[in-house]
């Protein structure tokens, strides 16, 4: 029989940051988003930056979502564990901050310096992008709004 | 003679002393109980981490990856966790007394250091060792960008074969009054530990156990590659927060011993400076009476 409930684990190193019963997860995967209902085939996989929204009702409205940055996720049919290097729930986003490192990043790649490192850059700036949109769903301000 | 001026100002100096061990002692216990936090949060990570990465190594025939490669280790680099701060009671010196017993077993190889921790820089800078890194200031608060950035370090050593084991020396945490001394293999990865020996994960055992056939979305060996350093990254942090914890509860101990030897020696001094008090008000009445008796 399958199970009707996944348990939710969202830890980081330094903390657990969730632990729920839910119905439906959304999951940023490092090759695309991955949806997760209950009874799904056992998987691991690795995770890239994005946002990370779950079902607690069937039906129901999606949650708010979390900032999950790189990481990995452990799939069995009840139980969906995700070890991400940094999750972040919306109310907890700096927007300043984050709207600094974005300007940062992209002052960076502006520059055209020779020595840039790219890999650096391009993941500051998906960094600092998906938490401010993140934050801002949370907020209700559209996304794109300055 | 002491006169009862120089007790009481004994007295006073001892007194304020103590004002301070104590003061010490409640500062040290509270930092104790946030650094035991930390370990306690930092632990479903490295638990659900060792499990899926045990899980892909079994999968995965003959696991290659550069962080396993076994090599005759002639360059060995051993990471020193020690305390940031004296008044410890015998932390730092056990620790680096551990630290310079590993190294002197392993003679005539090339040891290379990393202290983490000012009194462990202090103390093997004067033994002459050579440093590929320092780390001071990091234990009072322990931050997980800092281990992260001690495993890049000797993961990059480690791939680049300019050493060839890499081993922690650190206090294990095990309670207030005790901590385990441990030196623990970093690199190569020969296993892959428990998160921690005291974790109570009876209830969930049997489902660890039981192999399960992952779709992996990645190929296995790339999944392995990137989850190697992140094993080191919470070995390395791991031993910090337990270095850490271990630091406190030594100051702890150290400074309540401190401060009831303080009252010891403010009750022993007290004792003595009323004797003295006693000797002169019996020495003024003996003159008064003798003087009274000649005077009659």
């Amino acid at each position: 029989m399958l199970p009707d409930a996944i348990q939710l684990i969202i830890v980081t190193p330094v903390r657990e940051l969730l632990r729920e019963t839910v119905v439906e997860v959304q999951l940023p995967g490092a090759d695309g988003y991955l949806g997760v209902l209950p009874g799904a085939a056992p998987l691991i996989t690795e995770l890239g930056i994005g946002e990370l929204t779950f079902h607690s009702k069937a039906g129901g409205a999606a949650s708010d979502p979390i900032a999950i940055i790189r990481g990995f996720a452990e799939v069995l049919p009840d139980r969906v564990t995700v070890l991400a290097e940094t999750a972040e729930l919306a109310s907890e986003i700096d927007v300043a901050r984050a709207e600094a490192a974005l300007k940062r990043a992209q002052d960076r790649i502006a520059s055209h310096a020779p020595e840039l490192d790219w890999d650096r850059v391009a993941v500051a700036l998906q960094r600092a992008l998906i938490r401010i949109q993140v934050a801002r769903k949370h907020r209700g301000v559209p996304v794109g709004a300055a | 003679m002491a006169t009862l001026l120089d007790f009481r100002r004994r007295i006073r100096s001892v007194k304020n002393t103590q004002q301070i061990t104590r003061a010490m002692k409640f500062v040290a216990a509270a930092r104790l109980r946030r650094a035991q936090e930390a370990a306690l949060a930092a632990r479903p990570y490295a638990e659900e981490l060792a499990r899926m990465l045990r899980s892909i190594m079994s999968r995965v025939e003959e696991p290659e990856h550069p962080l396993l490669a076994k090599r005759p280790e002639q360059n060995i680099l051993v990471i020193v966790l020690s305390g940031e701060r004296g008044l410890a009671g015998a932390f730092n010196s056990n620790i680096l007394r551990k630290a310079g017993d590993f190294i002197r077993k392993q003679s005539g190889k090339k040891i290379v250091a990393i202290p983490v921790g000012k009194k462990g820089r202090d103390s093997l800078k004067k033994a002459g060792f050579q440093f590929a890194a320092e780390y001071v200031n990091v234990l009072a608060k322990v931050e997980f960008s800092v281990a992260r950035d001690i495993a890049a370090l000797v993961t990059e050593l480690y791939t680049k074969e300019e050493i060839d084991a890499v081993y922690i020396v650190f206090s294990e945490f095990k309670s207030v009054m005790t901590a385990n001394l441990v030196v623990q293999k970093l690199l190569p990865v020969e296993e892959i530990r428990e998160a921690d020996s005291k974790g109570e994960n009876a209830g969930d055992t049997k489902k660890d156990e039981t192999p399960v056939d992952y779709i992996y979305e990645q190929p296995e060996e790339q999944l392995l590659g990137k989850l190697l350093p992140r094993y080191i990254e919470t070995q390395v942090l791991r031993s910090m927060l337990e270095s850490s914890a271990a630091e406190y509860a030594a100051r702890m101990v150290a400074m309540d011993s401190a401060t009831k030897n303080a009252g010891d020696v403010i009750e022993a001094l007290t004792l003595h400076m009323n004797k003295v008090r006693q000797a002169a008000i019996t020495k003024e009445i003996i003159e008064i009476v003798s003087g009274a008796n000649y005077g009659a």
